[in-house]
């Protein structure tokens, strides 16, 4: 301990130290955790693994579940109709119930996507480890926490003895310094990063986020760049935490309260990566130089500048890589060479864990407001959680989104995974503010563009890719997000 | 909990595409089920069936006779990346397939992968270009895949070494899992918990926080 805290570490090595608790030679490390979110889609074996071997919830005042990923987004008052779905909301219940666990499900004011919530109710704090079934628990990275998702066996272990079998995972240091163009955000920042080093480029590694770029953007922001973390490969990725985090931290539900708060926040100021810390990796990244992003093929790492043209498979790389290409063009409907500007869509999605909260609505609120979503063009807005739609409510954004024309839903995974019912058509051609456009993750034959919420209005506007640059006042409409 | 992994012989299932997603090796769709089984039927199911049920023309790899019983999938690079589903092992394992060739896998697969029977047999981009090579030019041929050694017996007399993390070379040789050897390590998840309190409590707090119903 004494020579490990003697030399310089990064962000996560201190985190890992503070959590180790038993090494044994040639084998992982038993890793602590300190909050364990689940949800109805990947804990229903695990339960039942614990009830087979007559185990309890080691720590159910440290669990946390919520019914997010197959829920519909109709109104609530509505049964589920999807007869699997129901069986696995209903499964969830009994489980929590049965071993419990605190259960934030449907009905409930905190009920949201699981990693819009944690946040939201204070549960997510700096230092922590914190890992959930879901791989998009990177999101929680934002404040500082190690945070990762893990499989449904991994689920039964953490229930079990709240500790994971973890090795230490390698940093990559990410610098983005500079300041964006207006109508660029953090949603372009991460695609940015995605279509430099692909989808497999972060494997083994966690991601810290740092420099001046990072450090001005919001809490939600973060979290939109954190979340898609996985989608690098990395299992988790961070951001220091600092007075923006502090901030929005400070007076949540579960957030320390009175003299507890000041010692937390003493804590939390040791957490940054001290100066001569090594990382294993770096990449900068110019935050000037940055376009809106929109992805163009069948995985998040296919993405370009919006003004670019689709890339020809001729001019791949290699053999491996042009057929990839060349299979995403098909699925995609695209031509080489083609301008993204400009093409046709037939739905927009506003929602998911990576751009589901207020101020993302807020900002494509802003930019629909006295304007219309295209004729012929579906425009779908989904809430991240209850709160977030109750938040918008009073802020009359959905006043906004149903006079432009958009449909206004209640707070779920929605479009993003399709399991709820809320679909693409085959063929369809879709503007999402998701995290992912593999083949058929909108639906059976839809077609995905990855894009910032920015973007995705602007293109609702259109009826086509457009850029939110164009949007008369973009100086004042992109500084509305907030948090 | 995994059977013990024993050395086998198998032909190979050849699926020359990289960056294969957990979407596509399960969709979302079938994410519903509560428990493991039976989800061979929704392996890859989007590449092989139409959306009327009748299987696709051209057949796909899997859904050729002669693949049939093959344990051994040789796939691109970066297989397995997305989604932190488990379904994707549990439909690859429940198919029969026992061991995934490729040049490099997702983390979260990895790892699901190993504690689930299935091991993924990670070579160099040169070697996998090499046995999509062989596999073309002979169908038929038969890989042994020995764990307890680390190599793949390739014909010829040829070895292929391959790494794997020794624990969880342990945890398959022994057909143990790592719940097992967690729940092993009370002791010393007793001792550390009494020197480090609890970050946070997801408790309810206030009626504000209370379940509505
Ligand atoms: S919004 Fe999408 S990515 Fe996020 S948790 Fe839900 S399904 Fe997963």
């Amino acid at each position: 301990m004494s020579a490990a805290s003697r030399q310089p570490r990064t962000l996560v090595e201190k985190i890992w130290d503070d959590h180790v608790v038993t090494e044994q030679p040639g084998a992982p490390s038993v890793l602590a955790i300190d909050l364990h979110l689940v949800h109805e889609v990947t804990s229903p074996q695990a339960f039942t693994g614990l009830r087979r071997r007559g185990l309890r919830v080691r720590h159910p005042e440290r669990t946390v579940a919520t019914a997010d990923h197959s829920v519909p987004t109709t109104p609530r008052n509505l049964p589920i109709l999807d007869e699997m779905a129901a069986a696995q909301v209903r499964q969830l219940e009994t489980n929590c119930r049965e071993f419990g666990v605190p259960l934030h499900g449907i009905g409930d004011p905190s009920q949201g996507i699981v990693h819009v919530i944690g946040p939201q109710l204070g549960l997510t704090q700096p230092g922590m480890t914190i890992v959930c079934g879901d791989s998009h628990t990177s999101t929680h990275g934002a404040f500082g926490a190690l945070a990762f998702g893990i499989g449904t066996s991994e689920v039964e272990m953490v229930l079990a003895t709240q500790c994971l079998l973890q090795r230490r995972p390698k940093t990559y240091e990410v610098r983005v310094d500079g300041r964006l163009a207006a109508g660029v955000s953090a949603k372009d920042i991460i695609l940015n990063l995605l279509s430099r080093i692909g989808v497999g480029g972060g494997t083994g590694h966690v991601f810290e986020y740092r420099g001046s770029a990072i450090e001005a953007l919001s809490m939600e922001q973060r979290m939109t760049i954190c979340n898609m973390s996985i989608e690098g490969g990395a299992r988790a990725g961070l951001i220091a935490p600092d007075e923006t985090t502090f901030e929005y931290l400070h007076g949540r539900p579960h957030a320390p309260q009175g003299v507890e708060w000041e010692a937390a926040v003493d804590r939390w100021r040791t957490l940054p990566t001290d100066d001569g810390a090594v990382f294993d990796r770096t990449i900068t990244i110019d935050a000037g130089a940055l376009e809106p992003m929109v992805t163009y093929g069948t995985n998040p790492g296919m993405g370009l500048p919006i003004s670019s043209n689709v890339p020809d498979p001729a001019e791949a790389a290699d053999d491996q890589r042009r057929r990839g290409l060349e299979q995403a063009l098909t699925y995609m409907d695209l031509q080489p060479g083609q301008p993204l500007l400009g093409q046709k869509v037939d739905v927009v999605f506003v929602g998911s864990c990576t751009n589901g909260r207020i101020s993302d609505l807020r900002l494509a609120a802003a930019a629909l407001d006295g304007r219309k979503v295209a004729a012929g063009v579906r425009m779908l807005v989904v809430p991240g959680s209850d709160e977030v739609k109750r938040e918008a409510e009073a802020e009359g954004l959905d006043e906004i989104f149903r006079a432009a024309g958009a449909d206004w839903r209640e707070a779920g995974c929605s479009m993003c995974i399709a399991m709820n019912g809320d679909q693409l058509s085959p063929g369809q051609y879709a503007v999402s503010t998701s995290n992912r456009n593999f083949e058929g993750r909108q639906g059976k034959g839809g077609r995905t563009f990855l894009a910032s919420p920015l973007t995705a209005a602007a293109s609702a506007i259109a009826g086509a890719i457009a850029d939110p640059r164009r949007l008369p006042g973009i100086e004042t409409l992109a500084a509305v997000g907030g948090r | 909990m995994p059977e013990q992994y024993t050395t086998f012989v198998s032909g190979v299932i050849p699926l020359p595409v990289e960056n294969v997603d957990t979407d596509q090796i399960v969709p979302a769709r079938f994410l519903k089920v509560t428990d493991k089984e039976g989800l061979a039927d929704a392996l890859f199911r989007d590449w092989r069936y139409e959306a009327d049920g009748g299987l696709k023309e051209p057949t796909f790899v899997l859904d050729k006779p002669a693949m049939y019983g093959r344990k051994i999938l040789l796939a691109g690079d970066n297989f397995g990346c997305g989604s932190s589903r488990e379904h994707a092992p549990w439909a690859l394992v429940s198919w029969g397939i026992r061991a995934v060739i490729t040049s490099s896998c997702a983390d979260i697969f990895q790892g699901n992968a190993l504690k689930n029977g299935l091991l993924p047999i990670i070579v160099d981009p040169e070697r996998l270009r090499q046995l999509f090579d062989l596999v073309a030019a002979e169908p038929e041929v038969e890989l042994t895949v020995d764990l307890d050694s680390q190599v793949v017996h390739l014909p010829g007399d040829e070895d292929l070494p391959f790494e794997v993390d020794p624990f969880s070379k342990l945890m398959l040789l022994q057909g143990t899992d790592e719940l097992g050897y967690l729940l092993g390590k009370a002791a010393a998840i007793d001792d550390w918990e009494a020197t480090h309190p609890a970050r946070v409590d997801t408790r309810p707090k206030g009626a504000a926080q209370r379940p509505a119903a």
